[in-house]
């Protein structure tokens, strides 16, 4: 289409959205920066070092989960299994700590991969829409523990030492353990997704995957890889955050689906796929956290506290939606 | 009857009859699977009497309602994953509204109960249009913060409602083999869906699920259509919720979170297709029935009832797999 | 010719997407009884008009005025209100429904439909036949008859003749001019000047977002004076030359067989096709609607296996199972639907690179410079226009087309499979993509062409290949391959050297 550009100026409102537009890293930048001087305003004196180094140790499973969860969706995807899969996982790892931590550890990654290729099985071979697979893969999943649970009742699940130290404390007291998991992770998929093969192909499989299958892609292996990955971050995320709660129970992560959904989509990644990346679910991981923190600091009760986090999310995912119109 | 009529009679309705089926399977099979199901129970379980009947069909009123919450939204080309959080609410409104009161009070309790139901319905399809967020994600927000509106109203289980108001799905009245939980089904069903599938109204919600530009281009408003199908599947998710509240006699905040994924259980084993446009009521309301009957007949069985959620996924993923699989040796030609 | 008041006025509409100006001031005048052709090149702005005058999208600026009354639609509902209907090339007909609940949901009486399908040939129909069930071409026509039978004052026929076989084309036509002269008004938007020519009174030019012309088709040179319009006169001196020069050019008709086919057979389609394409030679087919043509394409290009017979690349046994088995034996598919074949919303240089990403081996790191060079290479040949945004959706389909054809040479080939290439793209570009394949089989290549407007054949190929019933039923030289003869062919019938009446 030939460009005939609009003679008038643009007004500075204007130009300042499509600032934001075409850098939309920076409108979330600015969003997290709201929120944390949100903090700072009815809490003067809470944003300390050791206040962000907190943050960024209850970030992390979030943004194990959203890493996942990122691939998925680029792909036109979503999975609806990773809170079950996380809980899983981690009630496996707690349940079998006494046959070895790294045995237990890769017995919860197990699951997470098992269940990723179930997924990646009924969506890339048999079609199957990605919402009704997971879900039922969920569903699924967590029908298997609750029995397990059952059989499991005379046991005492135990957690780790290794793993309650990544998942809680930090080296020198400043730098969370688990940012050693996360932040090799993080670059990693930035990594793959900008400059490897398997990166393009997420991408052009969310963007038309008959285009894909016409140029010679096998889009099956592009999708049942990406799932297969979802389930072991989630696996991941979910052995994390049983470190640092201390606590295996089968509801572990179950307010975890959501957020994971959430920080993807504030962070720019389509649901229909081919558009986004993982820096901005990064972001978008760490802004949910803060809001976290922010209703907490309200003290103004957990039911309050859902109504307003949901409110907040439909409020920036909508802005986001307006944004990139 | 001329002799013409007699000889031009059978073929035409066979063929009729024959392009009703292939049209529409899940209304063949679904009760076939039913009635086999059923069977099966009484095989297993030949103590099964009038009493069995009765529970069953109160514990399948809830799951009954949230499917065609569901299906509605579907059949229009949407989804929505607030039926759940939705039933709660309507529980605990319920639970805690009708505790002290009357028979009649518990009755306009209800419809202010139904009328939340529509506002909520309301307010996810108008979110969807405004904000122009993607369904999956506005209604599994819109679920999360009503499952805060559900604790707010009521943090533990409890409260209750005049038993005459239970008796209205528990028990029988005209027949011992006739529950009242299906009257009750039947009844509202069919005065919510019945208005809407003949009408205008309906033609649009099937062509906007069926291909929305098309239907555009042919004039539809398939904005109005698709807020519409938000609508009712909210009132449907209040009746849930109301039933809800006939099963349990109480209410409790989490009560209806399940539904979500078990409604969609049902309207996908029901033959509603999710792409939207083709499925209808009835073939999720007997899936609803054939549900329930799993952890009937697995306590019956003495198989451990906790299996009955892994049945349940299982059974989705079976049903879609094989569903998607069609499809793609059709698509191969 | 009735009456010849102005029926739609337009006057400088305005309509911008972001930072892209589809139309700065659009004018269009037309009056009752008369058929107007829209005529534009891809990206002039023309569906953008359409989109407007239909409800489907609302003006920045300007004024439409219908029957002397200054209208907005703010929705298709409310333009078939005012009584202007469209028909497009893709039916809006929603495929669960009936046919009778589809004219339900129109507003327009079955009887009424039924009197124009009569007219147009279609006698039996069973109202309650889901519309998915019913074949491609009869739902174009009940489209085009329920647009007829809500009377519209202005109807809108958008390439209402692509993929229509000649003789339903035909009828199309006989009901247009016979609308005419009852004093309706049609607008007719097609990129075959043949049809514009003998169909349209007048033609109204848009290039660039504005209105550059209107010509009135009956005075002598209306033809070129439409193509200088739309292209610039520029650009049309310098096509023209481009087409005389590729024709002169030689084929090497003695080269070693690129693609050997033999006694193709798969499903019901095709049923025994034979032919050879040689190295540094472009072989037409040619054929009607639903003769094979599709699925022939798709079985040599991997996108279907076929049943019986032997295919061989450069003498190597060919039976793919997916389209990366042909592309490893060089044979590449350029589809019909050029959508289909793009990811809309990544780059020119991404789509470009695609197929280099076939294989396991490619999923690691990408070798950055190699992959520029060779992109910007196959984008300065074909001379693609990358000023236009970053997503390749906002291309113009000329544009697009060239992308596909630009992953094709970045990734290398040797035997390119185009099917219909030109369709829906404009003349300027259509002339660019017969030297380029011209070019390609000239530079060792062989190239299998078909297209759905016989004319080319004659104009891009060596030789050329008619398809019947799934079968070769002809051969002949391009130099000998007029409509006339090809025509003769595509019918099953003996093509004689005399001219067809």
């Amino acid at each position: 289409m030939s460009v005939a550009h609009k003679s008038s100026r643009p007004s500075s409102a204007e130009t300042i959205l499509t600032y934001l537009r075409r850098n939309t890293i920076v409108a979330l930048l600015l969003l997290l920066a709201v929120f944390i001087a949100g903090i700072e305003t009815v809490r003067p004196g809470t944003v300390t070092p050791l206040w962000i180094s907190n943050t960024l140790l209850f970030a992390a499973p979030l943004g194990i989960f959203a890493a996942g969860q990122t691939l998925v969706m680029l792909t036109g995807g979503i999975d609806l299994s990773v809170a079950t899969v996380a809980s899983g996982s981690a009630y496996l790892l707690a349940t079998n700590a006494s046959h070895g931590t790294p045995q237990a550890i890769l017995l919860g990654l197990l699951l997470g991969l098992l269940v990723g290729l179930a997924n990646g099985v009924g969506i890339a071979l048999m079609r199957v829409q990605p919402l009704v697979m997971t879900l039922g893969t969920g569903l699924m999943t967590g029908g298997f523990m609750i029995v397990y649970s059952q059989q499991m009742l005379a046991s005492q699940p135990r957690i780790p030492a290794f793993i309650q130290a990544l998942g809680a404390t930090k080296l020198f007291g400043a730098i969370p353990y688990d940012l050693f998991v996360w932040a090799p992770i993080a670059a990693f998929i930035i990594y793959a997704l900008r400059r490897s093969g398997f990166g393009r192909l997420i991408y052009a499989v969310g963007d038309n995957r008959v285009a894909c299958e016409l140029a010679g892609v096998r889009v099956w292996r592009v999708l049942l890889s990406a799932y297969v990955l979802c389930g072991v971050l989630a696996a991941l995320a979910g052995i994390i955050l049983v470190g640092g709660t201390n606590a295996s129970n089968l509801s572990l992560a179950d307010s975890y689906l959501l957020p994971s959904v959430a920080a993807v989509i504030i962070g720019g990644t389509s649901i229909f796929g081919g558009r986004g990346g993982y820096s901005g679910s990064i972001i978008g991981a760490l802004i949910l956290t803060v809001l976290t923190s922010l209703l907490t600091l309200l003290d103004i009760g957990e039911p309050v506290k859902q109504i307003l986090y949901g409110s907040i999310i439909l409020a920036m995912a909508a802005a986001y939606a307006r944004l990139t119109d | 009857m001329s002799r013409n009529d007699i000889e031009s009679l059978p073929p035409e309705s066979l063929a009729v009859a024959m392009r009703f089926l292939r049209r529409n399977p899940a209304l063949v099979g679904m009760p076939a699977l039913l009635i086999a199901a059923m069977i099966f129970t009484v095989i297993v379980h030949p103590a099964f009497g009038s009493f069995e009947l009765q529970s069953l069909a109160l514990a399948a009123l809830p799951l009954a309602l949230a499917a065609c919450a569901q299906a509605v939204v579907v059949i229009s080309g949407g989804i929505d994953l607030s039926v759940g959080p939705m039933m709660s609410v309507a529980n605990v409104l319920a639970g805690s509204l009708m505790v002290h009161g009357s028979f009649v009070g518990a009755l306009l309790w209800s419809v202010l109960i139904l009328l939340v139901g529509a506002l909520e319905g309301l307010a996810n399809g108008l979110l969807v249009k405004i904000s122009r967020i993607p369904d999956v994600v506005v209604s599994l927000t819109t679920g999360f913060i009503l499952g805060g509106v559900a604790l707010l109203i009521m943090e533990r289980p409890g409260g209750g409602a005049p038993a005459a108001f239970l008796d209205l799905a528990a028990g029988t009245t005209f027949s011992e083999w006739v529950p009242n939980a299906l009257i009750f089904l039947v009844v509202v069903v069919g005065a919510v869906w019945t208005p809407v599938v003949r009408s205008r109204l309906g033609l649009l919600i099937y062509a906007t699920g069926s291909d929305r530009v098309a239907a555009f281009r042919s004039g539809v408003d398939t904005d109005f259509a698709r807020l519409v199908a938000y609508v009712i599947s909210g009132v449907f998710s209040a009746l849930g919720g109301i039933a809800l509240t006939m099963t349990t006699g109480i209410g409790a905040p989490l009560s209806g979170t399940i539904y979500t994924l078990s409604g969609l259980a049902a309207i996908v084993i029901g033959g509603v297709s999710l792409s939207g446009g083709k499925g209808g009521i009835v073939g999720p309301v007997i899936a609803a029935i054939l549900l329930s009957l799993i952890p009937a007949d697995l306590i019956f069985l003495n198989i451990d009832p906790n299996y009955g959620q892994v049945i349940q996924g299982t059974l989705i993923v079976i049903v879609v797999m094989a569903g998607g699989f069609a499809a793609s040796w059709q698509a191969r030609g | 010719m009735a009456d010849t008041g102005v029926v739609l006025s337009v006057h400088d509409i305005a309509k911008g997407f972001g930072s892209v100006q589809a139309l700065s001031a659009a004018q269009l005048d037309i009056r009752s009884g008369e058929v107007h052709a829209l005529m534009g090149a891809n990206g002039a702005g023309k569906s953008t008009l359409v989109k407007i005058l239909t409800g489907v999208y609302s003006a920045d600026g300007g004024t439409v005025i219908l029957n002397g009354q200054p209208r907005v639609f703010h929705s298709p509902a409310e333009a078939r209100g005012a009584g202007i209907v469209s028909v497009y090339q893709d039916p809006a007909l929603v495929p669960d429904l009936t046919v009778a609940q589809n004219m339900r949901l129109a507003r327009v009486a079955l009887p009424d439909v039924r009197g124009w399908l009569d007219e147009l040939g279609i006698s039996q129909l069973d109202d309650r036949a889901l519309v998915r069930e019913l074949p491609y071409t009869t739902l174009r026509l009940i489209d085009f008859a329920r647009a007829l039978a809500s009377n519209p004052v202005i109807l809108l026929l958008d390439e209402i003749t692509a993929a229509l076989p000649a003789d339903l084309a035909e009828q199309v036509f006989k009901i247009v001019r016979a609308w005419r002269e009852v004093g309706k008004s049609v607008i007719f938007i097609s990129h075959r000047m043949a049809e514009v020519s003998s169909l349209c009174d007048r033609a109204t030019v848009l290039r660039d977002g504005k209105t550059v012309g209107v010509v009135e088709m009956a005075a002598k040179g209306s033809d070129e004076r439409i193509v200088s319009l739309m292209l610039g006169a520029e650009i049309a001196k310098r096509t023209a030359a481009a087409v005389t020069r590729s024709l002169r050019s030689t084929a090497n008709s003695e080269g070693p067989a690129a693609l050997e086919v033999k006694n193709l057979h798969y499903g019901h389609a095709l049923n025994g096709v034979s032919f050879m394409l040689r190295r540094g030679e472009v072989l037409g087919v040619s054929a009607l609607e639903g003769q094979g043509q599709q699925e022939l394409f798709d079985c040599i290009a991997g996108v279907r296996r076929y049943d019986k017979g032997s295919i061989a690349a450069d003498g190597k046994d060919l039976k793919p199972r997916h389209p990366a088995d042909a592309i490893r034996a060089g044979v590449v598919l350029i589809p019909a639907n050029r959508l289909e074949a793009l990811l809309p919303q990544r780059s020119i240089a991404e789509n470009a690179a695609l197929a280099g990403f076939g294989r396991l081996a490619s999923w690691g790191p990408i070798a950055m410079a190699d992959e520029r060079s060779r992109v910007a290479n196959a984008v300065r040949r074909l001379q693609i226009d990358t000023r236009a945004e970053a997503e390749v959706k906002r291309l113009s389909g000329g544009n697009q087309q060239k992308v596909v054809i630009a992953r094709w040479l970045a990734s290398g080939f040797k035997t390119l499979l185009c099917f219909d290439p030109t369709r829906g793209i404009d003349i300027g570009t259509k002339q660019q993509i017969y030297a380029l394949v011209r070019e390609l089989a000239s530079a060792g290549n062989a190239v299998l062409l078909f297209s759905s407007e016989m004319p080319e054949i004659a104009l891009a190929c060596d030789r050329a290949i008619v398809l019947y019933a799934g079968r070769v039923v002809h051969e002949m030289l391009a130099a000998d391959a007029n409509e006339a003869s090809l025509l003769r062919a595509a019918h099953g019938l003996p093509p004689s050297g005399g001219a067809l009446q």
